[in-house]
């Protein structure tokens, strides 16, 4: 499912066939204006301003440094500075983290066990203190200026918590109301259907399957109309068809203006869903790039070329291909675009035949997400 | 949205279902217990004191009793009430919600002090069952019915946001607040005991209560309407001053 967002992205200048209107943060429900509306507004506008989302798309930015222009551009729906966070115990589970989520992108937060995904989110959620840092959610600060900050935010936790006598309905009604919501069985319907538990919606909580019980935590979680969700590794224990259920409907939230933070022990899972990755361990976090960025790096294979007998330097006639040499001489590396229209390949074989150079064994290599991850993993430990 | 009246309302209401889903445990079972204080203790030994101060036993163990129903379940109702969802981890919700802390207290302690309330009037009803009875400050009376239920919820509040187990969730109802109800006079008059006990009574709190309420009945009791009025206060504002430094500090609540 290509999402008119990537599409509204990819085509940088506007083909026309991307929506704009399926990415506005459109409330699904009736609220009453606010002036931060205008913002939004404003905002995509800005967003749909032809160069700027080329911008976004490409800067291969790293946490800490966002550049003035994009902030300029766009104010980010959550900002966090300086985050840090030591327990009780005096463990350190964040050390100084800092990172921009942009409205209305999905944005998955990667990392082993323990890494603190779960801390980040629930500092900037209110379950947690930060012992240093400061977070802006929706342009409110957590602390200050909480209660309209979490307003913006709907929470999906990562454990399955849930009463175990309430009904899917009354639990839902109390959680919207909870947010500081008036009454609105129409979405409170809306949500259980959304997430098939319509059926269920009189049962007691606990005669639910795992399954439904995370759905249900999504309707919780959608029932005060956030503009923020996050999803605490939402797909643990799900099965194949819910997780796609479940993952076209985050698309559709995202589609709604919806910005979805969600974290994943899957690289797969932020390969599919994310426009933007970030990687977090022991605390840090050591990578944030676009996605799209990620995959033309993987996109990106080597041609290995064991060498009969070693060369001591490539050939003029070779320059071309920007071969590399290796293990003194007996071994030539070719790199190429695997999404090019030709790779080169045949003519390199040519090439190294008229120029006398023969191979007894080649091999071609690809690095994938998951080889970036696990180095970068490791480099940091 | 300066105060967040359908976060109160929701959490108000959630609480109030869980009482009527446990009706039984909640309502029926303290009546029963009271109905059974009233046979062993109105008719046992009611049959041997024929009356204190003018009032027949059997009418004048009945603020005492009402008021030991309504320190065990307040404090029972709330502690559980807030323990419970630090128990599943459904808090979560609490604590990611655009609720304050004064919203919360409003919401758990008025549903507590609501059902202790109810369970209060019930008890009484139950009592004009066996004895006589004629108040004589009926709004004094109500007055110190809500005040208590209130003031125990609070209290209770305290023990479900301290406790972080079910053991420590029992031991201050058990180890302090029930005998502290017992010797505070629900059965006799403090006046009945030697002047060294007497004494010694004049510490325990619940006698104030017990007192303030009696005299409410009956027009007399062992210490003065004022005095039982000005601890009852003090102990509210205490337990006010504690949730208000929990507050504060998020102790216990907010890692
Ligand atoms: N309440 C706590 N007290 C002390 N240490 C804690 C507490 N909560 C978490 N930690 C520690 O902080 C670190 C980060 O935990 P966190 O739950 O944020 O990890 P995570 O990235 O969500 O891991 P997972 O993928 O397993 O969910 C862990 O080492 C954990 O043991
Ligand atoms: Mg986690």
């Amino acid at each position: 499912m290509d999402t008119p967002h990537e599409a509204g992205y990819d085509a940088g200048v506007g083909t026309g066939e991307s929506s704009p209107q399926s990415v506005m943060p459109r409330p699904s429900g009736p609220r009453e204006a606010r002036p931060k509306d205008k913002l939004h507004v404003r905002g995509i506008h800005v967003r749909y301003a032809n160069a700027v989302p080329v911008i976004f798309r490409t800067r291969n930015f790293f946490a800490g440094a966002p550049s003035s222009d994009m902030v300029a551009a766009m104010p980010p729906v959550v900002s966090i500075r300086n985050l840090s966070k030591t327990y009780a115990s005096g463990f350190h589970a964040l050390k100084g983290v800092d990172l921009d989520i942009e409205r209305g992108e999905i944005f998955a937060l990667l990392g082993p066990n323990g890494a603190g995904k779960t801390t980040l989110i629930s500092i900037v959620c209110g379950i947690v203190n930060a012992s240093t840092g400061t977070v802006l959610a929706g342009g409110h600060d957590i602390v200050r200026d909480y209660r309209k900050a979490r307003s913006e935010i709907g929470l999906v936790p990562q454990e399955l918590t849930t009463d175990a006598f309430e009904t899917p309905w009354d639990t839902v009604s109390f959680s919207r109301g909870l947010f500081g919501k008036a009454p609105n069985p129409a979405h409170i319907e809306k949500v259980l259907r959304d997430l098939s538990l319509w059926d269920k919606r009189d049962n007691r909580i606990m005669t639910l399957s795992g399954g439904m019980k995370r759905r249900l935590l999504i309707a919780k979680a959608l029932s005060h109309e956030p503009t923020i969700l996050f999803l605490d590794e939402p797909t643990a224990g799900v099965d194949v068809e819910l997780r796609q259920e479940m993952w076209a409907l985050v698309r559709g939230l995202r589609d709604k203006g919806v910005t979805v933070i969600l974290t994943t022990h899957y690289i797969e899972e932020a390969e599919e869903m994310a426009d933007r990755v970030g990687v977090i361990n022991h605390g840090e976090l050591i990578l944030v790039q676009d996605k799209a960025e990620l995959m033309r790096k993987l996109g990106r294979k080597q041609l290995i070329l064991q060498l009969l007998a070693p060369i001591a330097e490539i050939p003029a006639s070779l320059e071309a291909y920007k071969l590399e040499l290796a293990r003194d001489g007996h071994e030539l590396t070719y790199t190429y675009d695997t999404a090019g229209e030709r790779t080169g390949i045949t003519a390199l074989l040519a090439a190294l035949a008229e120029a006398g150079i023969r191979f007894r064994d080649l091999q071609t290599e690809q690095s994938s997400l998951e080889d970036i991850f696990v180095s970068l993993v490791g480099r940091h430990k | 949205m300066s105060f967040n009246h359908h976060a109160v309302i929701a959490i108000y209401n959630f609480e109030m279902a869980r009482t009527w889903r446990t009706i039984a445990q909640s309502i029926i079972s303290p009546v029963i217990s009271t109905t059974l204080y009233f046979v062993v203790f109105g008719a046992a030994i009611g049959a041997r004191i024929t009356d204190i101060g003018g009032v027949s036993y059997g009418a004048f163990i009945v603020p005492g009793l009402i008021m030991l129903s309504l320190l065990t379940q307040s404090i029972a109702n709330a502690s559980f009430g807030i323990y419970f969802p630090k128990f599943t981890g459904t808090i979560y919700e609490l604590l990611s919600a655009p609720v304050s802390f004064v919203e919360i207290v409003v919401a758990y302690v008025g549903a507590a002090a609501t059902k202790s309330i109810i369970l209060g009037v019930i008890i009484l009803a139950t009592a004009t069952l066996f004895v006589p009875l004629e108040v004589r400050h009926p709004f004094v009376m109500a007055g110190f019915l809500v005040l208590t239920a209130v003031t125990f919820s609070l209290f209770g509040f305290i023990i479900g946001i301290w406790a972080d187990g079910f053991e420590k969730l029992q031991l201050v109802p058990l180890l302090i607040v029930t005998p502290l109800a017992f010797l505070g006079g629900s059965f006799y008059s403090i006046d009945m005991l030697p002047p060294f006990w007497r004494t010694v009574s004049l510490v325990n709190p619940v006698v104030y209560l017990i007192s303030g309420f009696r005299w409410a009945f009956f027009g007399a009791a062992d210490v003065g309407i004022g005095i039982s009025l000005a601890m009852t206060l003090g102990f509210l504002a205490a337990c006010i001053a504690v949730v208000w430094w929990i507050f504060r500090t998020g102790w216990r609540i907010r890692t």
